[in-house]
């Protein structure tokens, strides 16, 4: 499986970079997505502009707060990262859980939020951290919440000639339970379905549930009414049950040769039932 | 598209497509066979080399993304005429059936133990979930790196 021939660049700063995408280059970051596709010739850029080389975009800093994660920060370093797991251990949880550890190895944060695949992992993390994804483009950078980024099916709201500079979490407060659980996709490791969830306890009582779903439909979405039905719940077996039965209302689920629209809507309840018990566990 | 890297100590220079992948410079011009193809798309795993420390799967990048690198495959465990460990262990443990899988393997077995020298089992299935053994021969691919950790060879 060979490619269509493309010009290769691979500069060393951003600002390059920038300039080299504003004339019609394609980002190639680690390129477990895009390569494989090109191999397929599903993608057949002509120009790539590899961001490998710029070496400040790889980086995991904590400042105000909140963690930032340089774009082409590996999978395997937000995995291991002791500042990741010690401050945003779902973030790290979710790292873990992507593909295998050769693809862990050369797979970058900001190249899978920019794929957008509709299991990838990440999506559902950054949607239970209400995270923020920044956004470099030719007039400068701007902001966008997780919840706004994921468009559809391997689209996001970046614009052409637009990269994600950087991924920015919230440090997990006191009494804060998180998990990550999926059903992978035995060969691929992607997500049949995979459940984030965060949860915060006060008092007795879920005062904050945030629930990201992947592999379910076209993108890693935030289950709203399972959160509300869990918030100000005393997080009892049997509230966790009926919210999770929620974490697919509303969503036109994906069918399969791995899995039919149904089974998926099962499983999805099933998985959140069990990750909102393990998170819950732990706030 | 003017390259360099260095493959098992030794320097090369060559002159590649931006489009020819890692594995097919390592196998059809560097002339190392010992990275295999299997599947080309990156979910079997027998053709694990490292780079740059890191276990990848070469037919999952292009030269051009290895300029630069230091490259170790297969042929560069041996030093001396002497098994790597896990090549050792492979041996003893009977690692292998039809060895297809098994450069892969070893160096992704290598991996597991550079970075934990002394793994679980679940650890150690972990470690290998990115490499695939049709003949299905796992459990004695799990002792070959458990008998590789108990001779210390992990870093």
């Amino acid at each position: 499986m060979i490619p269509q021939t493309f010009e290769y660049t691979a500069p060393k700063t951003l600002d390059e970079a920038m300039a080299l995408l504003a004339s019609g280059g394609k980002p190639l970051a680690g390129g477990m997505s895009l390569i494989p596709m090109m191999k397929l010739r599903l993608a057949t850029p002509e120009h790539l502009v590899d961001l490998g080389r710029i070496k400040d975009l790889d980086y995991i800093r904590e400042a105000a707060g909140e963690l930032h994660i340089g774009a082409t920060t590996t999978h395997y370093s937000v995995e291991s990262s002791a500042l990741v797991r010690g401050k945003c251990p779902l973030l790290s949880a979710a790292a873990g859980a992507i593909g295998d550890p050769q693809i862990r190895n050369v797979g970058t944060m900001g190249g899978s939020v920019a794929h957008a695949d509709p299991a990838a992992d990440y999506p559902a993390a950054l949607q239970a951290l209400e995270a923020k994804i920044v956004i470099r483009g030719a007039k400068g950078e701007r902001t966008v919440s997780a919840a706004d980024f994921f468009v559809d099916a391997f689209t996001t709201s970046l614009e052409s000639g637009e990269v994600v500079r950087e991924v920015v979490v919230p440090v997990e407060q006191a009494g804060t339970g998180t998990s990550y659980l999926k059903m992978p996709q035995p060969a691929s490791g992607f997500a049949i379905v995979g459940v984030a969830v965060r949860v915060q306890r006060s008092g007795g009582k879920i005062t904050l549930a945030r629930i990201g779903v992947t592999g379910l439909s076209n993108i890693g979405y935030r289950a709203w009414a399972a959160e509300k039905a869990l918030e100000g719940s005393a997080g009892s077996a049997d509230d966790i049950t009926k919210a999770a039965a929620l974490v697919a209302q509303g969503i036109d689920a994906n069918s399969d040769l791995h899995a039919s629209a149904d089974y998926r809507r099962h499983l999805a309840s099933v998985y959140a039932a069990r990750a909102i018990t393990a998170a819950a566990s732990k706030a | 598209m003017k390259i360099n890297l260095t493959i098992n100590g030794k320097k090369y220079s060559p002159d590649v497509e931006p489009r020819l992948l890692l594995i097919h410079y390592l196998r059809d011009v560097a002339g190392l066979t010992g990275a295999h193809i299997g599947c080309e798309t990156s979910l079997c795993g027998a053709c694990t080399i490292e780079v740059n420390g890191k276990s990848v799967k070469s037919c999952g990048m292009f030269a051009v993304q290895a300029d630069g690198a230091d490259v170790l495959t297969i042929e560069g465990l041996a030093q001396d005429g002497k098994l790597h460990a896990m090549q050792e262990a492979f041996w003893n443990q009977h690692g292998l059936q039809c060895g297809f899988c098994t450069p892969g393997m070893i160096m992704a077995c290598k991996a597991i133990l550079d970075h934990n020298p002394n793994p679980s089992d679940d650890e150690i299935r972990h470690g290998i979930e990115g490499n695939l053994c049709r003949c299905t021969g796992y459990q004695h691919i799990v002792n070959s790196v458990k008998a590789a950790a108990a001779v210390g060879a992990g870093r």
